[in-house]
């Protein structure tokens, strides 16, 4: 029933298509190619899952390798500015030179280390924050009549269209000493003298939480649409409050969305750069800005190498726990 | 007790929205201020528009840009595609695991990681194979299909996923061969994920700023690279005329996506009635 009901408004397109197969089919470098692969023992199956599969390799796993190597490189001034790690010596033999200098440096400058506690942080605390926000969200878009739903998740996404950039240059002008909000408030007469927003922690919470709101409300979303909503009439027979059922019920029911959603904002929020070097000040260290500093300012590739690392295994827990929580929802569980 | 659960929602709702759209809202309508000074009004005025379209810079990296994002997207959609089908209709095989932690890693991975490890790599194949000679437009085009084929190959794979393959089942019984039935069959139905997957690689890679950073090279400035050294010294109000024409133009693309989305499903259902009145008689 299912199969038929979706032929007819193929045909139209899939005559054409067929003809353009056929002659593609026929072409001698089609012809030779597929005799030349069927040759190898290569099939379309395999092709399929090769071709991608080779590109991920190469320019996916292929480079953290290479930051790897170069974490343990030593710095010289050259181009490329490091030093290899494999040599031969003049006796042929294979001399390999691991440098934890670099790692030691991290460990030693305390700068390193106030950055990373600081960018967990702000990850944290921005984390947070958007779940207080998005959830109310969530909540209401997921309890909304049918044609409003698609309505006001359609708008939730649209500002993920425009240009992420430009949404964090916005606040720039709403939070600086003449922006908006202090034009506002000293014309009410609240403050005399402007608030100091912008380049504050502030700032930057308030930019992590805007970019990455609709990462927080669309898992929730999912979860509480999910939900069998005769459980709270059940309750709400039963004689529970309002409140009560809502920590009860729909609290632990979310739970999925919650978890997917938090990772979500957390994980990139860690590693943010542009944020901070638009909404932050100097005093605003982050991870993501420091690495962004050691290589483009300081020229230092191992340094910023071994940065990548070690962010990269801050973050590895995080990311594990993110695929299992995907992989959970894509069974249905 | 209803009425007030309701008024909080409507509340959350109004709120969470003037927060999601009142900064978007404030670059536009500080484009048309009179005043260098962005968010002191000084009169209504579309010199700065004028200002945008005679600034060089701005327009060679608006270009390169469009070219970059529109060769970017055609290739992540091949190649997310394909690995969304394998995904979704290959089963078990061999290293299926790694394939799909490697399509959705990028997708959470700091861009910092990304782009310093994308150009180490460039940095040593240039050593060993002289290729990619230099940095600019090649890199900065494949780095970008690296992250956004993860997103196609998101897409591709839960539309497949939520998709009955007994159509795909029946024409391999007649004898389809299997390539032949993803171009008649398959193709065809997953062509609207197709097209929003283009279209988000599209924009994603018109706005990826730090992963450009790190891939290109001097001369090769992508829109992102000219907006952001403009803006890290303050406000400029050419910029927000710039960003009111990409709302502008992102607007208009989704209201003619949304339209030609309802034409589709209108057909579709009209197509679903005429079968089942087929099946009855």
């Amino acid at each position: 029933m299912s199969a038929r009901a979706e032929v007819p408004h193929l045909q139209r397109r899939s005559v054409g298509v067929h003809l353009l197969l056929r002659f593609l089919e026929n072409l001698p470098p089609y012809r030779w190619t597929r005799s030349r692969l069927v040759h190898w023992g290569v099939t379309g199956r395999t092709a399929v899952i090769a071709v991608p599969y080779l590109w991920l390799l190469l320019f996916f796993l292929i480079p953290f390798v290479i930051v790897l190597k170069i974490g343990f490189s030593e710095t010289q001034i050259a181009l490329p500015p490091y030093q290899p790690l494999f040599a031969w010596t003049q006796e042929k033999i294979l001399q390999i030179k691991l440098n934890v200098g670099n790692f030691l440096y991290l460990v030693e400058d305390s700068l390193y280390w106030r950055a990373y506690l600081n960018s967990l942080k702000i990850a944290a605390v921005s984390t947070i924050l958007c779940l207080l926000i998005g959830y109310p969200i969530a909540y209401a878009i997921a309890r909304a009549d049918t044609t409003w739903r698609n309505i006001l998740l359609m708008m939730v996404i649209l500002p993920f269209w425009t240009s992420f950039l430009l949404r964090v240059y916005a606040w720039i002008g709403i939070l600086k000493n003449n922006g908006l909000i202090n034009n506002f408030l000293v014309w009410l007469g609240v403050v005399d003298e402007p608030l100091v927003m912008l380049q504050t922690d502030f700032a930057i919470y308030v930019g992590i939480v805007y970019s990455y709101l609709p990462f927080m409300i669309l898992p929730l979303y999912t979860s509480l649409e999910k939900m069998d909503l005769t459980l709270l009439e059940a309750a709400a027979d039963l004689g529970s409050r309002p409140y009560k059922a809502f920590l009860q019920i729909t609290l632990p029911l979310s739970i999925q969305g919650i978890v997917a959603g938090s990772l979500l904002v957390f994980i990139p929020a860690v590693g943010e750069f542009v944020i901070p070097a638009l909404l932050g000040g100097p005093e605003q260290l982050m991870i993501g800005k420091v690495l962004w500093t050691e290589f483009f300012s300081n020229r230092d590739w191992p340094v910023a190498s071994a940065v990548a690392i070690a962010l990269l295994m801050l973050l590895l827990i995080p990311i594990a726990l993110l695929q299992r929580a995907q992989a959970a929802e894509a069974r249905g569980t | 007790m209803a009425r007030k659960v309701t008024a909080f929602r409507v509340g959350a709702l109004i709120l969470g929205f003037i927060f999601l759209y009142g900064p978007i809202l404030s670059l536009i309508v500080y484009s048309f201020n009179k005043s260098r000074l962005v968010t002191v009004w000084g009169g209504f005025s579309t010199q700065w528009y004028g200002r945008l379209f005679q600034n060089q810079q701005i327009l060679d990296a608006a270009w390169l840009s469009l070219k970059v994002a529109a060769l970017n997207a055609t290739g992540a959609v091949i190649l997310g595609t394909l690995a969304g089908t394998a995904l979704a209709r290959f089963g078990k095989f061999k290293g299926r695991a790694l394939l799909s932690s490697m399509t959705t890693a990028p997708l959470v991975m700091p861009e910092v990681i990304t782009g310093l490890s994308l150009l180490l790599l460039f940095v040593a194949m240039e050593q060993l194979f002289g290729w990619p000679k230099g940095r600019g437009f090649t890199t900065i085009t494949i780095a970008h299909i690296t992250l956004t084929l993860a997103y196609v190959t998101v897409i591709v794979q839960s539309r497949l996923a939520t998709l009955d393959d007994s159509l795909e089942e029946a024409a391999m019984d007649l004898g389809a061969r299997p390539g032949k039935v993803f171009f008649v069959i398959t193709l065809p139905i997953i062509a609207p994920a197709l097209v929003s997957g283009w279209l988000l690689s599209f924009t994603i890679s018109l706005d990826d700023l730090v992963i450009t950073s790190f891939v290109s090279g001097p001369g090769s400035s992508t829109l992102p690279m000219v907006i952001f050294s403009k803006v890290r010294l303050g406000v400029s109000p050419d910029i927000n005329a710039l960003a009111t024409i990409m709302v502008l133009l992102v607007t208009i693309g989704v209201i003619i996506a949304g339209i030609l989305m309802a034409r589709q499903e209108k057909r579709r259902q009209r197509d679903m009635q005429l079968a089942a009145g087929a099946t009855l008689k």
